[in-house]
């Protein structure tokens, strides 16, 4: 087990802009880490300046404690799985598993005898003899894991590993990565940019955008407190939805489009200071107008009903928004229906900056259980 | 062709089904005949015949046209076993080769190597290790012809510059040979370095990536992964190299035309000589064909051997 620590790190690729920047973070032992964020916002770029396969433009790399800048890829105590596994297309699964051992003149008992322990804990044993080619995406995608355990190194980098497999295996390849995780006691640093992973497999998420840290913390505190509206519409599926809207100071209330009001309570008032903000709101949180206020007459545009849960599609303002209501809903499409939105489960943010001012209360609507036997 | 079978046509159609299959089983082959028609056309015309002329022409004597006088059965062949300077040709040719075509390829190797790796302006190297190959035989032979002159020519200038005396590189016998190959080998880079650097940039980096976090050294890395990736490439090189170096003419004809004292007469310029310098067009077939089996015989064996160490993806 291994800490990893990054103070104050950028990097450039060109000298003029940073493709990451000010990243500071400190990753415990034996934690599961996940970067998570879209497209091109540096996740890779940060995994491989870990690794040492970039070099670091400005800022410091600890690992264990000790400084790493200048450390080669292979004295920094890190395994590395690749999205395409890089795999040795020319060796077999045993030989692949073993070429970093060989490379490092482990001796032959021993690298075998590692071998076979992690291709049995991987169920690799029945393929040791064939080429890459001749295996299925998720077996491949086991050996790369095998490749990265057998070298014994207690930090672990993966580079979405999952992204080239079918949704079932994905699920199922999630947990095992887990486990092993946890059995093995690694540090693991895992890049996704896709946040169910990141959500199910994280202890701590950092959820990236524009070379810029938006927020860490654990998934639930991610989720129920997003620190900005990225985080809040990048997080949660589908998304947070987002409408501008003006608050009024004098009424104390959030309008929305022209003639939808909703009361600010008092001790809230002082906290937003600006007139335009962005209010959000989760889709599992709209509930059909019963006897409550109704805000919005919505028309709906698409229905996807997924058994257990109904999701609706609706458009207000030009902008399409969704509500996820349990259980099973025959509603049509072009059906016109009345929702309303409570207070409490609003977050409210900034419409310059983004920043949260406020968000959903979450022990109101989703309490977060505990078991107690 | 679907054909249904209804039960009461049973009795007729088995006619009509032995006509029509005959016709749709040809249909293919007839269709490809076609598409191979130019090419066989063209290799008849430009391969084929000349090389049974060839063969034909080998067991005759010839007039000063080359047409078969004489037919004198294998004696073209007989004469060639004994013959001093067909063995010297023979001798030069496969040192020539051993010179070559090893040294070429390692050259080659090396360059692509080094130019393979992303640095700024790495371009300007890979354009001038591979300009070799756009240069004719004719133009590289005279830059050599320049370089290697015993007075004025910039390699005996060098060597003075270090008090090691001039070197008749064209006109001493022990030499000739070597500067021939030192002009061959120079030739052959850049093409050959062209097509390694493809072969390179084919595979792919996070193999190298995943070999140095595995803590793998240079050499490691070279041996465990790019010569087995490269190999299919390798492979083509190298016998395209062989089969090159042993037809090798232009340099010999414009450095040296054979001598001294037969020293350069690769086989293919002895061929030429005899034929059109002695026009003895029958012996010169015989060497021909002994050429070509001297080729096929080593792409065989290159194929029965080399073949098996290489990795196809
Ligand atoms: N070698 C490079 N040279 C110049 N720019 C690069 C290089 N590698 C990456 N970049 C740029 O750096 C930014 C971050 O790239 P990076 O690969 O880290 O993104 P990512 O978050 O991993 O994206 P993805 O999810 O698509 O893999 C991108 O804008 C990319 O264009
Ligand atoms: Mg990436």
């Amino acid at each position: 087990m291994k800490k990893v620590e990054l103070v104050q790190i950028s990097k450039s690729y060109n000298h003029h802009t940073n493709v990451l920047e000010n990243i500071n973070v400190s990753i415990e032992p034996g934690e599961f880490f996940v970067l998570v964020g879209p497209s091109g916002c540096g996740k890779s770029t940060l995994l491989r300046m870990i690794a040492g396969l970039e070099d670091i433009s400005q800022g410091k790399l600890f690992i264990g404690g000790h400084h790493a800048n200048l450390l080669r890829p292979s004295q920094r105590g890190i395994s590395f799985v690749f999205q395409n596994y890089a795999l040795y297309p020319h060796l077999t699964v045993a030989e692949n598993i073993v070429f970093g051992l060989q490379a490092q003149k482990v001796p032959k008992n021993e690298r075998n005898k590692r071998c076979i322990e992690v291709a049995d804990m991987l169920g690799l044993i029945p393929f040791l003899k064939r080429k890459p080619r001749e295996l299925s995406g998720g077996q491949r995608q086991r050996v790369a894991l095998a490749r990265s355990i057998v070298s014994q190194a207690p930090i672990c980098l993966m580079d979405e590993p999952l992204s080239n497999l079918d949704a079932k295996l994905r699920s199922h390849m999630r947990s095992e990565i887990k486990q092993i995780q946890r059995r093995l006691g690694l540090t693991m640093i895992y890049v996704t940019h896709d946040q169910v992973e990141a959500m199910t497999m994280g202890d701590r998420i950092m959820v990236l955008n524009e070379g810029k840290i938006q927020q860490i913390g654990d998934p639930l505190q991610i989720y129920n407190h997003p620190a900005n509206a990225f985080v809040a519409q990048f997080i949660g599926s589908p998304p947070m939805n987002l409408i501008p809207a003006t608050f009024n100071k004098q009424k104390q209330t959030i309008q929305i489009e022209y003639h939808h009001e909703i009361l600010v309570p008092l001790h809230d008032v002082r906290n937003i200071s600006n007139e335009d903000i962005i209010v959000g709101i989760r889709p599992e949180d709209i509930h059909l107008a019963r006897n409550e206020p109704i805000h919005f007459q919505i028309e709906v545009v698409n229905v996807e009903v997924l058994g257990t849960e109904t999701i609706i599609s609706f458009k207000i303002k030009d902008q399409q928004w969704s509500m996820k209501w349990n259980g099973q809903w025959r509603i049509a499409i072009g059906d016109r229906i009345p929702i309303s939105l409570d207070y409490q489960v609003l977050s409210i943010f900034d419409s310059k900056t983004g920043t949260a001012l406020k968000n959903a209360k979450a022990d109101t609507h989703y309490k977060i259980n505990e078991v107690n036997l | 062709m679907k054909v249904v079978v209804d039960e009461e046509h049973k009795g007729q159609i088995p006619a009509t089904i032995n006509k029509l299959s005959f016709l749709s089983r040809t249909l293919n082959n007839r269709t490809a005949l076609l598409y191979l028609l130019p090419s066989i056309v063209l290799f008849s015309v430009f391969v084929f015949y000349p090389m049974f002329k060839t063969v034909y022409l080998s067991f005759f004597l010839t007039d000063l046209q080359g047409r078969p006088a004489e037919f004198v059965g294998l004696e073209n062949f007989q004469y060639l076993i004994q013959s001093e300077s067909f063995h010297k040709s023979i001798k030069a040719t496969l040192l020539f080769v051993l010179y070559t075509v090893p040294i070429s390829i390692v050259t080659a190797l090396f360059l692509a190597i080094i130019a393979n790796e992303k640095l700024k302006g790495i371009g300007v190297f890979r354009t001038l290790f591979s300009s070799t190959m756009g240069m004719s035989v004719a133009a590289s032979s005279v830059i050599w012809l320049f370089l290697f002159h015993p007075s004025i020519g910039a390699i005996n200038r060098l060597l003075s510059i270090f008090n090691i005396q001039a070197i008749e590189w064209l006109v001493d016998p022990s030499w000739a040979l070597i500067s021939i190959s030192i002009t061959t080998i120079w030739m052959n880079t850049g093409f050959t370095f062209l097509i390694l650097l493809g072969g390179l940039q084919n595979i792919d980096e996070n193999l190298y990536e995943s070999a140095s976090i595995d803590g793998a050294s240079f050499w490691y890395k070279m041996r465990r992964i790019t010569i087995p990736m490269l190999s299919p490439t390798l492979f083509f090189i190298i016998t395209i190299t062989l089969i090159n170096a042993f037809q090798t003419f232009g340099q010999v004809d414009i450095l040296t035309k054979g001598g001294p004292a037969e020293s350069t007469n690769l086989i293919v310029y002895s061929i030429y000589r005899e034929a059109f310098i002695n026009y003895q067009f029958g012996t010169a077939s015989a060497q021909a064909i002994v050429l070509f089996f001297f080729i096929l015989i080593v792409t065989i064996l290159q194929f029965k051997f080399g073949e098996k160490r290489v990795f196809y993806q």
